[in-house]
């Protein structure tokens, strides 16, 4: 049912800001949006229409810093507009949280694999996002709801630290107050004056009301979160091939050539970083592929 | 076949538990309800009750003097209240507050761990359900401990 998802589809419409080259087109930073303390979300605004597909990434570059790969985490409908939410870790991550309006980066992309979105029609949708991982899947959000009659029950199920960091925490709360989305949000830690759910995400599957043999998954968060959550829905009945991971490693060409993002036989760059489960099912336990 | 005796076996924690079992269970049990904010135990206390939440959710706390108690786990409807009340010294290891109102079927442990003594297939029953539910904590605990949603450096 669910077979490869080419990245080169998404681009009906749009402008691929060079994504098959290493060179990085300048791109303004139009707004900058802190979501917390170490986090922000960066709208950039392309000189022509950039069209992505939900899950894909895009080089980021601060000249004469270096380059690190981000997922698009806006809405794919909106071409006028380029979304990243960044989090500050290393040298190039911390200066683009750090950008301010109207400097000018390198964008290159959009690259990888996407989400099962168009292919998931008829289906129930269980998303599973933990921390940061809601940012690629957000784009799916977007998506699913503005053509919510084309799928069954549409559940988000997302984990963060504490409550203090929970992402895109004022769309949640929109989100939720939809009669035809079911939310739950969990987290790890809090204390008493937190009146909701505490609990690692992977324990609020079970109560999932969704037929499993109707269903697709699409899972991003750490892998340790990844690892938990997929032997949760394989438990709670949803076959291998229904369930779908973003796997998230070192990349610096993008392109399939410099091998930095191997895993396994495959390449998070190119054949990510979306991938159908049971295609990467021998290699996700392993430790040191 | 009585109310509670009905209530234990519709309770998906015993599922599968043979009638029998049933009986001797609720012969141990009763209906209790908690309000917002109460505290159904605290810490160090004698569990001379486990509890089964049949609606409602309960938070699982620890406290610190001169600090808010930092909650540990949500626990909602179906799940059971604890397994203290298994092993000595049976006291409980946290404070559990009701988050709204709560309903509970709370057995007697004393009463019940006694039936188990006399009938060792009633208690291998509870041990393997008990054993299951502490299992499925300790793995979702491990995943809070690994605070994996911490920010790391590649």
């Amino acid at each position: 049912m669910f077979t490869g998802h080419d990245a080169r589809e998404a681009r009906n419409g749009g402008q691929a800001l060079s994504p098959d080259s290493l060179l990085p087109l300048p791109v303004r930073v139009g707004r900058i949006r802190p979501e917390m303390a170490d986090v922000a979300t960066l709208e950039l605004t392309p000189a022509l229409p950039f069209a992505f597909a939900p899950g894909q990434f895009n080089m980021l570059y601060v000249f004469g810093l270096g380059e690190v790969a981000i997922s698009v985490s806006g809405d794919p409908a909106r071409d006028d507009r380029i979304v990243h939410t960044v989090r500050s870790i290393g040298a190039v991550s911390s200066a683009l949280a750090r950008l301010r309006r109207d400097r000018v980066i390198g964008v290159r992309g959009p690259y990888g694999s996407c989400w099962p979105v168009a292919e998931s029609g008829g289906s129930d949708i269980i998303i599973v996002a933990g921390g940061l991982g809601l940012a690629p899947l957000r784009p799916v959000i977007y998506r699913v709801l503005s053509r919510r009659e084309r799928y069954g029950r549409v559940i988000l199920l997302y984990g963060a630290r504490s409550p203090a960091e929970i992402l895109y925490r004022r769309e949640l709360e929109a989100w939720r107050r939809r009669l035809d989305v079911d939310i739950a949000v969990t987290v790890d830690h809090a204390t008493a004056d937190w009146r909701g759910n505490v609990g690692v995400v992977p324990a609020l599957i079970p109560r999932t009301p969704v037929d499993p043999d109707h269903a697709v998954a699409m899972v991003c968060g750490p892998e340790i979160m990844m690892r938990f959550t997929v032997d949760a829905l394989r438990q709670r009945g949803l076959a291998m091939d229904r369930i779908f991971v973003s796997m998230e490693r070192n990349m610096k060409c993008a392109i399939g050539l410099c091998g930095h993002c191997q895993f396994g036989p495959a390449f998070v760059c190119r054949d990510g970083p979306v991938f159908r489960y049971d295609r990467i099912a021998p290699f996700f336990d392993t430790r040191e592929i | 076949m009585r109310g509670l005796e009905r209530i234990v076996l519709d309770q998906p924690f015993f599922a599968g538990l043979g009638p029998e079992f049933g009986g001797a269970i609720s012969g141990c049990a009763r209906n209790l309800r908690f309000a917002a904010g109460e505290y159904l135990f605290h810490e160090s206390e004698p569990a001379n009750e486990f509890y089964l939440i049949r609606q409602g959710s309960v938070a699982l706390e620890l406290h610190s003097p001169g600090q808010q108690p930092v909650v540990v786990a949500t626990l909602r409807e179906g799940d059971i209240l604890d397994g203290s009340w298994l092993v000595p010294p049976y006291c409980w290891t946290f404070d559990a507050r009701a988050s709204e109102l709560v309903r509970v079927l709370g057995v007697d442990a004393r009463c019940l761990r006694e039936k188990c003594e006399a009938d060792h297939d009633l208690g291998y029953e509870l041990m393997k359900r008990f054993a299951g539910a502490m299992g499925e904590r300790l793995r979702a605990m491990r995943l809070q401990v690994a605070d994996v949603y911490r920010p790391r450096r590649s």
